[in-house]
């Protein structure tokens, strides 16, 4: 009563006790006080409803579909200097190209249309156009022209971007990579039909068809030029290699290279495709020749996407078709159709793909302009720009801007928002075909050194991984701790039971880091070593401890009744001990007979199961041992706080303890101890350090006990600081903390729900 | 009988038991094994030579620490492909800390015991502990003085030890004047630098400031060039000597001592020494800073930053866990919102601790510490002060983890409290804010003392998030030093259990620094086990003091 009395001894108010406006001070201190803690106290609240609101806040722009909007229309730039044989923007969305059937260049405006720039390409005298083609890879941005008299011109057209008086200004010019002289692609002067043209850093090759000719029938023309630098002279020579298709060229509406100059792809009026290899550029070989689109439709138009390892192919009906190359069951690489759009009802006109994502954007005859995503299979944007035809259309580099040109001789310039097409339900959830994979798969693979890598996302990998590591922690750590739980609190002698509490609440209070930095570094090595000892272990330690409790019966009654009333759990430890060591004794020999040397070995010979030494096994004893305390507390205090009168009564009929337990206390009890399993379920979901160091952390779907995995929240760990903000993988990582969030944000609701219904009915009783 | 025995159900109640005991085993036993390897780790173990024949029957010295043995039944060590005799049950393999990574290539290499032919402890072996390469062992040939011999032979020894001492010296000169005061010209260098930016930003830039700048700038080139000289001066003091060594294989090496931290001879230490060289060991591990790459040395930044970082967040979860506390008791009607109060605890404690790190990350440094930086730091840009994971955050941001543990714990000393005394003082005339003030709280400060140090408990040794929101693996500067305004909120900090992490999982030797690592976590675990007790323990006091106060 000591501090009672000092604290009431000498209250400041009776000490200063003069003046109405003491008084008045008091009582608004009071109010304001009781102001300040009420805010706190709902701050709890606003504190869980913030994290939740964040983290979606974060998580929403990727599912919102992209918007579309019209910048300005103009008339077409130098109309008069020829029709569009092909639009171009630069990077910064601020100056467009239109290159002309006449041989003219003209860098305008993008937002009014406004000629910056006009130019003429190097045409030789006495001739026309007679191709044309934007070479691949499409953001090096060179074109190349076929002639009417078989020779070609390459030309690049470039952006150079400077900062006079800190203005961005950006300045258009022409560059012919192979110089401005005339390539001759065909001796006998045949008009170059169609045309194709990869150039690269060392190389370039050209496909040209040929028109028919008196002297024969058009031909298949491939030109290879390899620059070979020598050591020597600044100049580096080309060295040239020619050879001819064996494919007639009749009907060949199109022709693809892709950038690694050993695919080359040639498309039919008919609706054919035909795949050849041309790694050896002196001998094309043929390797597949199919009919890619419906009887009665024909190919309208065709490009790669982004990485040329797939093609769109769009046709008159209206329908997109991914056509990728897949290796068939013998290994052979094969086209084959991967996913397809509908994008309309009347002819594709243009397809257009992202230059640096998986996206594509599509005109049809009404000029409609669809954005979609391949991969995620997700239309971004639908929206008519045009009454009338599109005659050429473009996407900006970084697929915020379009330019259109429609047959009423107008330039649509629009402006796109469009920053995370590649996540959809679908590919977050589903299996998808990836390009260069077999079939469709559930595949986590964020972040690569290549730059032209499509991002996988896939978070089902990391759900399987987070379920599979709890799963295996739970099924340690229930019966351990269930059973612990009931006898602690029902069986254990008082004093006992004052000291095992706490060591066991200790034992949760370790942090997770050493328990992971164990797991990996000590129990891994020690498991992979001893697999055999812990298996036997398993069996060993109960049929221990039960011939144990079978022999104590015989002991004399005044000897085991001092000792064991309550004491029987450290009796115990002995003995387990000893079982432990027996077990791990007699699993080397055991091993060695039954097992032919090693239980590992015998497992991936017999059975096929392959030996992580970072394994779940290792993960659900480690994880097991941090969640063990979080349900032994809280059924604990369940089974313990079950009204005596319930016990007391049922053994007064004749009930054993045993029976007691097991028909009163637990029933009683149980709903506490399903909030306690639920709780612990939730923690060994969330847990992070420990899974992160204890497995390999790859995300593989396999629900082997001795293979690894990558949980969602070890993703998180090892991805996040490296994700860029407000990137596409940013927001995905934060998808993956709400997923967490709400997944123990339920397990926890429900588990405290329960919790104080129980302790309601307790009360009662 | 059999049947009767289990009808009683005694069997499945010494099952029971028995999930208790595994349970206790579990705890103690990883308790022991870290304390055994933590602890044992300082102890200077024998340096043994072993004559040791090379499966291409070579004969070879190898002179190093026994670190391990492994024992493999022979039908295993059949099947990973070694050769077994027919009489063998066994393989036996040591594992030996071979040190002179910059001669072999690798620290450690396993032996065959079978091929071990013969196995010394000659008195004159030495540990050399360098600060490059790791360990150094074999013999001492010579010490040299400018590259001249100044002492040889059984002389030598007394020579290297007085030299080394002598160098330590100058070390620690070397050290104090780079970290302390160029450090403080760097620091205030930079200060000046983004005050000239600032005043540009402001347009206040004009020839007095700039004259202003300069003559700071001048006088601070001055003080550095000062310190550069006897920075120099010392270099050279310390790169005169050096030590000459023979290795297993018998050829010599040069150490110049700079690169050396101690040497000495375990073989011919007394248990005496050893306890001295435990002693030294162990404060130089608590208090001096990590060498290669984190693998050696001490893990002081790392305790600093530890205790930087707990304090801070003390200081921000007190009142608000106590407030909430003080709410859900003293004021709330009980009902609908105390039970959504209390759901919300619930789950703050249940979210995984990796969420409060993205959402730390997100929030705290993106969002608060981004604007921070556009309104107060613009000539700081484009570096972020603010805007990037620093102390601030992670201590915001595991106030927020530990708010709910506060929360519960004092709301149970607030429990029981028994109402006489809230109604006594009512009765007296005091208001409620009063009474609490002056009697509740007062009375309730050891179970807010314990629900403070629980969370301090958690808080040390909690890593996912600090991850995300402030911890690097090497901190160049500590958060508290002696440059204005002393305590830096923004900077990086090192912690004991990233530290944990980082050296026992991303360390390029991680055989090297697996003693380290567990000497650490003892620490760790000492700290928290000891942290958790005396919250227990003043909970059992309290338990037991409102017990007598109700009766």
């Amino acid at each position: 009563m000591s501090e009672l009395n000092t604290s009431i001894k000498s209250p400041p108010s009776i000490r200063i006790s003069s003046g109405e406006y003491h008084q008045r001070w008091r009582l608004i201190k009071d109010v304001l006080a009781r102001y300040g803690v009420v805010a706190g106290g709902l701050g709890v609240i606003v504190a869980i409803v913030l994290i939740f609101f964040y983290l979606l806040y974060v998580v929403y722009p990727l599912f919102i579909s992209a918007t579309a909007k019209s910048v300005s229309e103009y008339a077409i730039p130098e109309q008069a200097l020829g029709n569009t044989l092909l639009l171009e923007m630069e990077e910064q969305n601020e100056v467009g190209a239109r290159f002309t059937d006449s041989g003219q260049v003209v860098f305008f405006e993008a937002a009014t249309g406004k000629t910056i720039l006009t130019q003429a390409v190097a045409i030789p005298e006495g001739t026309h156009i007679a191709s044309f083609a934007q070479g691949s890879p499409i953001n090096e941005g060179a074109v190349i022209y076929g002639l009417s008299d078989g020779r070609a011109v390459i030309a690049k057209h470039q952006y150079k971007v400077t900062y006079p008086n800190n203005v961005r200004v950006i300045t258009p010019s022409l560059k012919y990579p192979l110089g401005e002289q005339p390539l001759v692609l065909d001796d006998s002067g045949a008009a170059l039909e169609k045309i194709a043209v990869k150039v690269g850093e060392n190389a370039t090759t050209i496909v040209a068809k040929t028109a028919d000719t008196p002297q024969g029938p058009g031909k298949i023309r491939l030109i290879n030029f390899q620059k070979e630098q020598s050591l020597f002279a600044d100049e580096a020579a080309l060295t040239r290699t020619d050879s001819v298709l064996e494919q007639s060229a009749a009907g060949i509406a199109g022709i693809l290279i892709d950038k690694d100059e050993s695919n080359l792809y040639l498309i039919s009026n008919d609706g054919q495709l035909g795949f050849f290899d041309i790694s050896d550029k002196s001998s094309p070989a043929i390797r597949q020749q199919q009919n890619v689109v419906d009887a009665g439709q024909k190919i309208t138009s065709v490009t790669f996407l982004n990485g040329d390892l797939s093609l769109m192919i769009g046709d008159s009906s209206g329908l997109v078709s991914q056509w990728s190359m897949v290796k068939d069951k013998l290994n052979r690489p094969a086209m084959q159709k991967t996913r397809s759009f509908k994008v309309s009802d009347k002819a594709v006109v243009s397809i257009n793909a992202e230059q640096r994502r998986k996206g594509f954007m599509t005109t049809d005859a009404d000029g409609i302009v669809g954005i979609y995503h391949s991969t995620a299979e997700r239309q971004m944007i639908k929206e008519r720009v045009s009454d009338a035809l599109p005659t050429a259309a473009v996407l900006s580099p970084r697929a915020n801007a379009l330019l259109v040109q429609s047959a009423d001789g107008k330039m649509h310039f629009w402006h796109i928002d469009n920053e995370h097409p590649e996540v959809s339900i679908k590919s977050l959830w589903q299996k998808v075909w990836y390009e260069s994979y077999p079939k469709p798969d559930y595949i986590w693979q964020s972040s690569s050194a290549n730059s032209d890598f499509e991002p996988k996302y896939s978070l089902t990998p990391l759900v399987f991984g987070t379920l599979k590591a709890a799963f295996y922690a739970m099924l340690v750590a229930m019966p351990l701790a269930l059973m612990g739980a009931i006898y602690t609190a029902y069986f254990m002698a008082p004093r006992m039971r004052q000291y095992v509490k706490p060591s066991i609440e200790i034992m949760g209070a370790l942090p997770t880091v050493i328990l992971g930095f164990l797991a990996g570094l000590w129990l891994a090595p020690f498991m992979e070593e001893h697999l055999a000892g812990l298996f036997a272990m398993l069996m060993i330690i109960p049929v221990g401890v039960m011939l144990f409790a079978f022999a104590w019966q015989f002991v004399p009654k005044a000897i085991a009744h001092n000792l064991s009333e309550g004491w029987d759990a450290a009796l115990l430890i002995p003995i387990i001990l000893l079982s432990g060591w027996f077990a791990f004794k007699v699993s080397v020999p055991l091993e060695a007979f039954l097992f032919h040397g090693s239980l590992r070995d015998w497992f991936k010979t017999e059975l096929g199961i392959g030996y992580d030494q970072r394994n779940a096994l290792v993960v659900g004893v480690a994880m097991g041992f941090a969640v063990i305390p979080t349900i032994f507390s809280i059924a604990e205090d369940a089974i313990f706080s079950v009204p005596k009168h319930l016990t007391v009564g049922s053994l007064a009929l004749g009930a054993t303890p045993w029976q007691t337990m097991i028909r009163v206390v637990l029933l009683t009890a149980s709903p506490g101890i399903f909030s306690a399993v639920m709780i612990g379920f939730g923690r060994a979901v969330g847990e992070t350090m420990i899974v992160l160091m204890a497995t390999g952390n790859t995300p593989v779907m396999d629900l082997s006990v001795f293979q690894g995995l990558r949980t969602l929240a070890a993703n998180i760990a090892v991805e996040m600081p490296e994700s860029e903000v407000d990137s596409t993988h940013y927001r995905v990582l934060f998808l993956a903390a709400l997923v967490l969030f709400m997944f123990t944000f339920v397990f926890n609701t429900l588990a405290e729900v329960i919790r104080q219904r129980l302790r309601e009915k307790y009360s009662s009783l | 009988m059999i049947r009767l025995w289990f009808k009683s159900g005694t069997p499945w109640v010494w099952l029971n038991a028995a999930a208790v005991s595994t349970s206790l085993i579990m705890v103690v036993g990883v308790l022991g094994l870290i304390l055994v390897r933590g602890a044992g780790h300082f102890w200077p173990s024998p340096v043994v030579q072993f004559t040791y024949q090379e499966p291409n029957g070579q004969i070879q010295t190898i002179i190093g620490e026994h670190v391990d043995t492994s024992i493999t039944p022979a039908a295993m060590a059949k099947s990973t492909g070694y050769a077994m005799a027919d009489d063998e049950d066994t393989l036996v393999q040591y594992l030996i800390k071979a040190g002179n990574r910059d001669i072999t290539g690798t620290d450690f290499r396993w032996i065959l015991e079978r091929n071990v032919k013969q196995q010394q402890s000659p008195a004159e072996l030495m540990v050399v502990e360098r600060r490059e390469w790791g360990n150094f062992y074999g013999r001492l040939v010579a010490v040299k003085e400018s590259g001249k011999i100044i002492a040889e032979g059984a002389e030598a020894w007394p020579a290297v030890q007085t030299k080394i001492s002598e160098a330590l010296t100058v070390f620690k000169k070397i050290a104090h004047l780079e970290k302390k005061e160029v450090g403080a010209i760097n620091y205030s260098l930079e200060k000046l630098r983004l005050k000239q930016k600032k005043l540009q930003l402001e347009n206040l830039w004009d020839t007095a400031a700039e004259q202003r700048v300069a003559a700071e700038k001048a006088e601070l080139e001055v003080e550095y060039k000062k310190y550069q000289a006897q920075l120099s001066e010392l270099y050279q003091q310390i790169r005169r000597d050096s030590l000459v060594a023979k290795t297993e294989s018998g050829a010599e090496i040069e150490i110049p001592l700079n690169k050396v931290v101690r040497i000495f001879q375990p073989n011919t230490m007394s248990v005496f020494d050893k306890i001295v060289h435990y002693g030294v060991k162990v404060v130089e591990f608590l208090t001096d800073e990590p060498r290669e790459a984190n693998t050696e040395g001490g893990i002081f930044p790392a305790i600093f930053g530890t205790v930087m970082m707990v304090m801070m967040m003390s200081i921000i979860v007190t009142p608000f866990g106590v407030i909430a506390a003080v709410y859900l008791r003293e004021y709330a009607k009980q009902g609908f919102i105390t039970r959504l109060i209390r759901i919300s605890v619930n789950n703050l404690a249940g979210v995984p601790s990796i969420v409060y790190g993205v959402f730390g990350l997100g929030f705290f440094v993106y969002i608060l510490g981004g604007n921070i930086d556009q309104l107060f730091f613009p000539e700081a840009a484009p570096a972020p002060v603010y805007g990037t994971p620093g102390l601030l955050w992670a201590s915001i941001t595991l106030a927020l983890l530990t708010l709910p543990v506060v929360i519960v714990s004092t709301e149970e000393g607030l429990a029981r409290i028994p109402r006489s005394i809230r109604e006594g003082s009512l009765a007296l005339g005091a208001t409620k804010l009063e009474t609490l003030w002056l009697t509740v709280l007062p009375m309730a400060s050891p179970a807010m003392m314990t629900g403070l140090i629980l969370a301090v408990a958690r808080a040390a040794g909690e890593v996912a998030p600090l991850m995300l929101v402030g911890v690097v693996k090497l901190a160049p500067t500590l958060p508290l030093d002696g440059n204005y305004p002393f305590l830096h909120l923004d900077r990086k900090f090192m912690h004991l259990g990233f530290h944990i992490y980082d050296v026992g999982f991303q360390s390029p030797n991680v055989e090297a620094a697996r003693p380290l690592v567990y000497a650490t976590s003892l620490l760790l675990v000492l700290v928290i086990v000891g942290l958790n007790l005396s919250a227990i323990l003043i909970r059992n006091h309290l338990r037991e003091k409102y017990r007598a106060l109700e009766g």
